[in-house]
């Protein structure tokens, strides 16, 4: 039952972000009254916003073969008009000889910027950012009413080392890095909505092209860290069916006992496997941004996915098309990991006493260890009690 | 909390290398969409 609420909630936000207009059937106009050319029923729904099948244009080219004998007097026009070569241009239907280099500088018209600007300054905007409010606003009523979980009976005094300080430095590289490009991407894309009226345009192109540069290049320290955290700990991060029974108790946040665990817990699983997963795509179409054009993804997934699925996305993209694609992507993922690190940072600071010692000094006091890593700490001493004997 | 201070350092120090070793590699944008004719740098 809670399987289907879940998927229905799923399903119905995932609705919010597409546009109604996508899913309109395209009629059937008759053109013969304008022997195949644009009808004024295709200019009332353009005009209405409504969905036109272009194909009668796009695929309207001229054919060369139908080029008068070049000893006729029209013969230099050959079998193209005018309106067919303007056409093939406004569907990207030639391949014109260009001086520079470059895959993108051979399209010269490409009609998808206004629905992926509409969609980045829609949607993107507003649902991202209100997950992040609304989350943020959930995690302080969580606070006051469940409080900070506190360590039961105190601390014991002693403490256990958690971390190694190859393990910190890989979190904290990753974690610094991903703050960084959290603050320098969400002002890259929603500065100019808000920060322009209170900061001013030139205050904020200061900033901006300092974002952008910090955005463009921490981002190599936050894939660094992403794969020293990957190496270090993917080992400990196998699901088990011990991960089973701690998600069955609820981790214990509102009962009294602690179901046990390991080095790291069901939740902690469920980070990590969130941040490598979407850290992996994220810095994926972050490549792709970063090296304009040249490292094209989308068409390729979609492609697999649609062998794989059976659905129908775009395999032929135009250069810009790919970038638009990364860009929205990036966004959301970007969205999905934040909300996600800010339940992490919550958890790992103000929201459980002695949590955040295990990345901060790397000792853990034992009681909290015990209560909550109960298995890892009876492997840590069986080993130490080894190691003392041998 | 040294540690956590010296990987902010170590991901400025990357941050900052990062362009010099692009630019060493010929992976500017400048370098990839135009030739040397036709930059003014």
């Amino acid at each position: 039952m809670k399987s289907k609420l879940c998927s229905a909630a799923i399903f119905a936000l995932a609705t919010l972000f597409f546009n109604p207009v996508w899913a309109q059937e395209t009629p059937t106009v008759d053109r013969t009254a304008t022997g195949g050319a644009q009808t004024l029923e295709d200019i009332m729904r353009r005009q209405e916003q409504l969905k036109i099948d272009e194909s009668f244009r796009s695929e309207n080219l001229g054919d060369p073969a139908n080029a008068a004998p070049i000893s006729g007097q029209l013969g230099t026009l050959g079998g193209r008009s005018d309106a067919d070569v303007w056409r093939s241009i406004r569907y990207n239907k030639i391949d014109p000889t260009v001086q520079s280099p470059g895959p993108a500088n051979t399209v010269l018209i490409q009609d998808e910027g206004m629905p992926w600007y509409k969609l980045r300054e829609g949607p993107v905007i507003t649902y991202g950012g209100g997950a992040i409010l609304g989350f943020l606003a959930l995690l302080v009523v969580f606070y006051f009413v469940r409080g900070k979980i506190m360590i039961d009976g105190g601390p014991a005094g002693t403490t256990i080392q958690r971390f190694k300080a190859i393990e910190r430095f890989g979190h904290w590289l990753l974690a610094g890095s991903f703050i960084a490009l959290a603050l320098t991407g969400l002002l890259t894309l929603m500065g100019r909505s808000f920060l322009i009226p209170v900061i001013g345009k030139d205050a904020f192109a200061t900033l901006a092209v300092g974002s952008k540069w910090l955005h463009n290049n921490v981002a190599w320290a936050f894939m660094l860290g992403l794969v020293m955290t990957f190496v270090m700990w993917v080992a400990h991060n196998i699901p088990n069916k011990l991960d089973w029974q701690w998600l069955k108790a609820g981790g214990g946040i509102f009962t009294k006992g602690h179901p046990s665990a390991k080095k790291f817990n069901a939740g902690q699983k469920i980070i990590f496997w969130t941040v490598m997963v979407l850290g992996f795509s994220v810095s994926l179409s972050g490549l792709s941004l970063l090296f304009p054009f040249q490292l094209p993804i989308f068409a390729d997934t979609f492609g697999v996915i649609n062998s794989v699925l059976g659905t129908s996305f775009p395999t032929d993209l135009a250069p810009h098309e790919e970038m638009q694609y990364a860009n929205i992507w990036h966004s959301i993922v970007a969205f999905v990991m934040m909300v996600a690190i800010i339940a992490h940072i919550y958890i790992g600071s103000v929201g459980m006493e002695g949590a955040f010692d295990a990345m901060g000094n790397g000792e853990v006091d034992l009681e909290w260890a015990r209560q909550h890593h109960d298995l890892w700490v009876a492997e840590v001493e069986a080993k130490q009690g080894k190691g003392e004997s041998s | 909390m040294k540690v956590m201070i010296s990987a902010f350092v170590a991901a400025l120090v990357i941050a900052s290398l990062a362009p010099v070793a692009l630019n060493q590699f010929g992976w500017s944008s400048a370098e990839q969409a135009s030739s040397e004719s036709v930059r003014l740098d």
